[in-house]
């Protein structure tokens, strides 16, 4: 394999594609911990529901478009329940104790689906209206579902930017990660203020898995292949910064997909081809754990660590 | 000296475990020989988090990690031939110090939620290089050649006999064990835990202690790993997946973290609790999520709180 300046410009595409994925992941978790201080390894079941939502949903209304929104209402409702039943025990809780109780969610959420819609893993397609190629350049064909995921990314990443900062809401949201005590005694409901919270950080989630369910494979434990490069992401970019989150996935989202792509033929140009083929996936798949290493390693706290914390 | 509950408790379950293979053998049940062989090597991969993490207060959501890389250095050295015991016991052990030193480094510059994550990222890059690791089963893992050699008496592959070994070593290491958080090292480190500023301000740097910790936690965690291998006669990258990290990390809070024994009770506890569960129902694990939250959220202090009695605070 030749490497072409096409082939580059295309699987940045795709790296910023993934980018956009961990992004939407991203930002709900970093929101939630940057002001319950909660860390939720339930979030990537989020992820999960939402792409089993949208398929089903799909499937029902035999509209893409309408599947994956209502599957957004949905996976907020559950994310809300969950922050009702599970997750509102744990705010004066240890990291401990939260990140068990919220393994002992995984555990759940895993298992329900596999009973509701089976083990095995459901391949759906793009819809008919996106599955094609637009020209990305003279001779180089890009998939138009993947640019659609890119373009919704950055939406909502403005929206989002709007929300917290423009908006009353988002005004209680950063009242609430610098200092929650006083703007409870300021005489905000607080607890409705993380239970919105919560519950937007889990539509968000899901709507990087009904986006991801044409793409990748929908299939239980989907949400926690996801969420540990989305820890990355988060530690790369600084625990509770939105502007990290956004940093740190596209960082991570290029190194894989990058590394994924290029790192073969490229050792086969300094090492043996034989020695390459091994080492090549076996380097790209530690690649972007490596580069968290090496950030820590020079910034203990992240690329753009939140302020108002120690 | 009254005998206490604690020391009753603690005579009544070695004796347990001491007779288990000659009762098997009398009431024709193999298979139980098998169970807490397997309890006991889980036992000792929770008794080493629990160094780190009960005494410590190093939340490391990655001990998986030294399992795989111990039982990693038992299959690929009989993949080759290679099968004596102590080199490929003596491997796995520092193979697993080793990467918990790299790993221990780099995470210990953070902490809390920071450091849980890196832990859990940098499990997950072994448990991927694992897969990559066509020449020895990949994603499929490997079967083992045969169980590790050590000449003599000591012969892995007669069921009673391997038993006794895994029984001999979690004595040999809760007692290790024992010593190592009574001495002035595991002072500093509990030190550490309960308020590191403290500690600092009287004058010790808690980080080097913190590391060593991490380091013994790692290798233990190694010896743990070959031992899974010989049990299983089979090794795979799952050994590394992060639930087995959870799972370990479950057995030590059931049981009860910051004890001695507590770890021992929580691994024979979550296995038995499995093998009732899953002969139950196929879906067990939507049983025992929820079992998970609950024992967090109301039963913090641990089975070996119930056992020794409420006054224990120190197993």
């Amino acid at each position: 394999m030749s490497i072409t300046l096409g082939l580059v410009l295309e699987q940045t595409l795709n790296g910023l594609q993934y980018g956009v994925m961990l992004f939407l992941m991203a930002a709900g978790l970093t929101l939630v911990f940057g002001i319950m201080n909660v860390i939720n390894l339930a979030h990537g079941s989020f992820y999960m529901v939402g792409a089993y939502l949208a398929t089903a949903l799909t499937e029902k209304t035999g509209s893409f478009v309408l599947g994956v929104a209502l599957a957004l209402p949905a996976t907020l409702l559950v994310g809300v329940l969950v922050e009702i039943v599970a997750l509102r025990t744990l705010y004066e809780r240890d990291h401990l104790d939260q990140v068990l109780a919220t393994f002992g969610l995984i555990l759940f959420f895993n298992e329900l689906v596999a009973i509701v819609w089976g083990r095995a893993a459901i391949f759906t397609s793009v819809p008919q209206f996106l599955s094609g190629h637009f020209r990305l350049l003279p001779g180089l064909p890009y998939p138009t579902y993947r640019a659609v995921i890119i373009l919704v990314g950055v939406v909502v990443a403005v929206l989002l930017w709007a929300l917290v900062t423009r908006t009353r809401l988002g005004m209680r949201i950063r009242a609430g990660a610098s200092n929650r005590t006083m703007i409870a005694a300021l005489g905000v409901d607080i607890r409705l203020l993380y239970t919105l919270v919560f519950g937007l950080g889990a539509a968000l989630a899901g709507l990087a898995g009904a986006m991801a369910g044409p793409v990748y494979s929908v299939q239980p434990g989907m949400g926690e292949a996801i969420l540990i490069q989305v820890f990355v992401v988060i530690v790369i970019g600084g625990i509770g910064s939105i502007r990290g989150a956004i940093v740190g996935a596209i960082v991570v989202g290029m190194a894989d997909t990058l590394g994924r792509a290029f790192l073969k033929p490229l050792l086969a140009t300094m090492i043996s081809p034989p020695a390459a083929d091994k080492a090549g996936p076996a380097l790209a798949s530690m690649s972007i754990y490596l580069l968290m290493a090496a950030v820590l390693f020079f910034r203990p706290e992240g690329l753009f660590p939140a302020r108002g914390r120690s | 000296m009254a005998l206490s509950r604690r020391t009753i408790a603690l005579a009544a379950g070695a004796l347990v475990l001491a007779l288990v293979p000659p009762i098997a053998a009398l009431t024709n049940q193999p298979f139980y020989v098998d169970l807490v062989r397997r309890m006991m090597i889980f036992a000792i991969a929770a008794a080493s988090l629990d160094l780190i993490l009960g005494y410590g207060g190093m939340v490391s959501f990655g001990h998986a990690a030294y399992l795989g890389i111990g039982a990693y250095a038992v299959g690929i050295p009989a993949f080759y031939g290679v099968e004596n015991g102590w080199l490929q016991w003596g491997l796995a052990i520092t193979a697993a110090a080793l990467a918990a030193a790299v790993i221990g480094a780099i995470s210990l510059r953070t902490s809390g939620v920071s450091f849980i994550m890196i832990t859990l990222a940098f499990a997950q890059m072994l448990y991927y290089l694992g897969i990559s690791l066509e020449t020895y089963g990949g994603d499929n893992g490997m079967r083992l050649a045969g169980r590790s050699r050590f000449g003599g008496p000591i012969d892995l592959r007669d069921p009673a006999v391997f038993y006794y070994v895994v029984l001999a070593i979690l004595a040999v290491l809760l007692a290790l064990g024992r010593r190592l958080v009574d001495s002035r090292f595991g002072m500093v480190i509990r030190a550490a835990k309960s308020n590191e500023a403290r500690a600092r301000a009287i004058g010790l740097s808690p980080v080097p202690y913190k590391l060593t910790a991490f380091v013994i936690a790692g290798g233990a965690g190694g010896l743990a790993g070959a031992l899974l291998a010989n049990q299983t006669e089979y090794l795979t990258p799952d050994f590394m997946h992060w639930t087995r990290s959870g799972e370990i990390m479950f057995m030590v809070i059931l049981g009860g973290m910051g004890t001695l024994f507590g770890p021992v009770i929580g691994a024979v506890a979550l296995l038995l609790l499995e093998d009732v569960l899953s002969a139950l129902t196929a879906h067990w694990q939507i049983i025992l999520g929820p079992i998970l939250i609950l024992v967090v959220l109301f039963a913090k202090r641990g089975l070996f709180g119930l056992v020794a009695g409420a006054e224990t605070r120190d197993g």
